[in-house]
């Protein structure tokens, strides 16, 4: 009887050192075919803007006449590539979405904090702000137009005001959700209220604010074309507009992916800041 | 501070004088404890036992300061209890080690609080870990940590302090039998290197008549002290300590003073910070 059991056991083990993977991993973290399936689903949606756009595709409803192909793109996107104007146009984006950005981490966090904490805080700031809250960013501009002496102060406040609410909302969430066993563990240990701030609230809404800022960032990028229609002559959302007004069909499309694809990196360094800055949020995966 | 150090011996007296305490808002407010007068001299450990629900977890919530009496006085060597402070120190039955600091750092937080140099503070946090045997594992976050040694390290945080009482809350209620067993033989000895007044609050009465010079048996709600039982085992003790007839009788005594005699249901949990809602908000 004993002897089946080693029987049993003793082809597995070289079986399993033969893959050279550590025991208890049974899979690689993304699979071959999973990547496979998501590369073949980016190919796919390439393929169909191809052929709708080769075959200028007329639905009735929505028509892709003037939607220049994926290739029209590439080649517009070479040329942008090597042209000077490329990096004053992004950089122009960047410096307007990041100046939005951080005084929208800056006033969310800090308005956030105080909302999450104190009632009286809660009950001065909460309801103006959720007036202002379902305020769309277009809605902005006239009056952004007359607020600011100038344009570019205008635009970082729409990318501002997109970045804010997000941001806001989610440290309101993590602050109240602060336990209050940790604030009374920490009171009997000597700590008083900026320190109860400093070390239990703060670091219990972490998690929190980094969702909010990678939303934040997100929206912010969102509201970009939005702000760099007011006027300029630089940035991404204006080269996207006036691709339009100049009728360069191309790009257009060069202009979204721009956004797109800066707006999925930024979001995505954000996290990866926010990973960073807390190292205890990976400790109980390692345990 | 080194002044109170010194004097660590004699200071730690904790009084209550017809203390009462009220939990609840409006019409559902109800009294957990009455008519409470206790004298606990410095230095003494004294074990709370009582059934769940009965207050004595409330009643040590008003020595930590987190709970006020709605009549009466608390008062610890003459000076009455009016908030949480690091003199009176708190383990809860759950952790509350800070998740986001390694264990040494959650050690090392009350020296920070007073303002001491991190250098300093970390050799301090250093030594109290190595008093509750987790010298190897400063740099483990609490998630990395079993429960037993998560209440270690919540022990520790609490002594660096000199605290001139330890209030313990069913701190090893949680963990399993063996471990619960190896935590009361290291408190006893950490106990007598560091000697202070220990209030220990459980409903596991081996626990109790190993652990306590006294200990004092409570009633269902409204809690009361029914038995003031002092014990005179020899210390230290060791765990064939439960089989010596001594023991037997006391146990005996004790498991018939908590032997509910109404047939109503064990009430729900207290807290030392009050209702259980409060924790869960």
């Amino acid at each position: 009887m004993s002897g089946a059991v080693i029987d049993a056991a003793a082809p597995a083990l070289p079986a399993r050192s033969g893959t050279g993977r550590p025991a208890g991993t049974f899979r690689p973290s993304l699979p071959v075919r999973r990547l496979a399936l998501r590369a073949g689903a980016l190919g796919l949606g390439l393929l169909a803007w191809h052929l709708a756009a080769s075959y200028r595709l007329d639905l009735g409803l929505v028509t892709f006449r003037n939607v220049p192909t994926p290739l029209d793109v590439a080649r517009a996107t070479a040329a942008l590539a090597q042209s000077p104007k490329l990096g004053a146009h992004v950089g122009a984006s960047l410096v307007r979405v990041l100046s939005g950005f951080l005084l929208a981490l800056a006033a969310g966090v800090a308005l956030g904090l105080a909302i999450g904490r104190s009632r009286t805080a809660r009950d001065l700031l909460l309801p103006p702000l959720e007036v202002l809250r379902p305020i769309p960013a277009v809605a902005w501009i006239p009056l952004a137009i007359l607020m600011f002496p100038s344009s570019e102060l205008s635009m970082v406040f729409i990318t501002f005001t997109g970045a804010l609410f997000p941001i806001l909302l989610n440290t309101v969430h993590g602050a109240e959700g602060a336990s209050p066993r940790l604030v009374a563990s920490v009171r009997s240990l000597g700590a008083g209220r900026s320190a109860i701030l400093r070390e239990v609230v703060i670091p219990a809404a972490a998690p929190s604010i980094v969702t909010g800022a990678a939303i934040g960032m997100g929206t912010a990028w969102f509201c970009l074309v939005t702000a760099e229609m007011i006027s300029g002559q630089y940035g991404i959302g204006y080269f996207t507009w006036e691709s339009y007004t100049l009728q360069n069909y191309d790009d257009i499309v060069v202009g979204m992916l721009l956004i797109g694809l800066l707006g999925m990196g930024s979001s995505a360094l954000v996290r990866a800041a926010g990973g960073l800055a807390m190292p205890w949020a990976r400790a109980g995966v390692r345990s | 501070m080194t002044a109170r150090a010194t004097q660590a011996g004699r200071a730690g007296r904790i009084e209550l004088a017809d203390v009462a305490i009220r939990l609840g808002q409006g019409e559902a407010a109800f009294d957990v404890v009455e008519n409470v007068r206790l004298t606990i001299p410095a230095g003494q450990f004294v074990c709370l036992l009582g059934p769940s629900g009965c207050g004595k977890s409330t009643l040590l919530g008003a020595l930590a300061g987190h709970l006020a009496p709605s009549r009466g006085r608390v008062s610890l060597d003459g000076e009455t209890v009016a908030g949480p402070h690091p003199e009176r120190g708190i383990v809860f039955q759950q952790h509350t080690l800070l998740p986001w600091k390694r264990a040494l750092d959650n050690v090392a937080f009350g020296p920070k609080m007073r303002g001491l140099a991190r250098g300093e503070r970390l050799a301090q946090a250093r030594a109290f870990l190595a008093l509750v045997g987790l010298a190897d594992f400063a740099e483990r976050y609490p998630a990395e940590l079993s429960g037993g040694m998560q209440q270690r390290v919540e022990i520790a945080r609490v002594l660096i302090n000199a605290p001139r009482v330890l209030l313990m809350d069913e701190p090893f209620g949680a963990l399993d039998a063996q471990t619960r067993l190896m935590m009361q033989e290291l408190l006893l000895d950490i106990w007598t290197r560091l000697p202070t007044t220990v209030v220990f609050v459980t409903h596991d009465i081996d626990e109790a008549l190993f652990l306590a010079d006294r200990v004092l048996v409570m009633s269902a709600r409204p809690g009361r002290i029914l038995e003031d039982i002092p014990l005179d085992f020899a210390r230290p003790r060791g765990r064939d300590l439960v089989t010596d007839p001594g023991f037997v009788d006391l146990k005996r005594r004790c498991l018939d003073l908590l032997r509910p005699r109404d047939g109503k249901p064990p009430l729900p949990r207290l807290t030392p910070l009050g209702l259980p809602g409060v924790e869960a908000a």
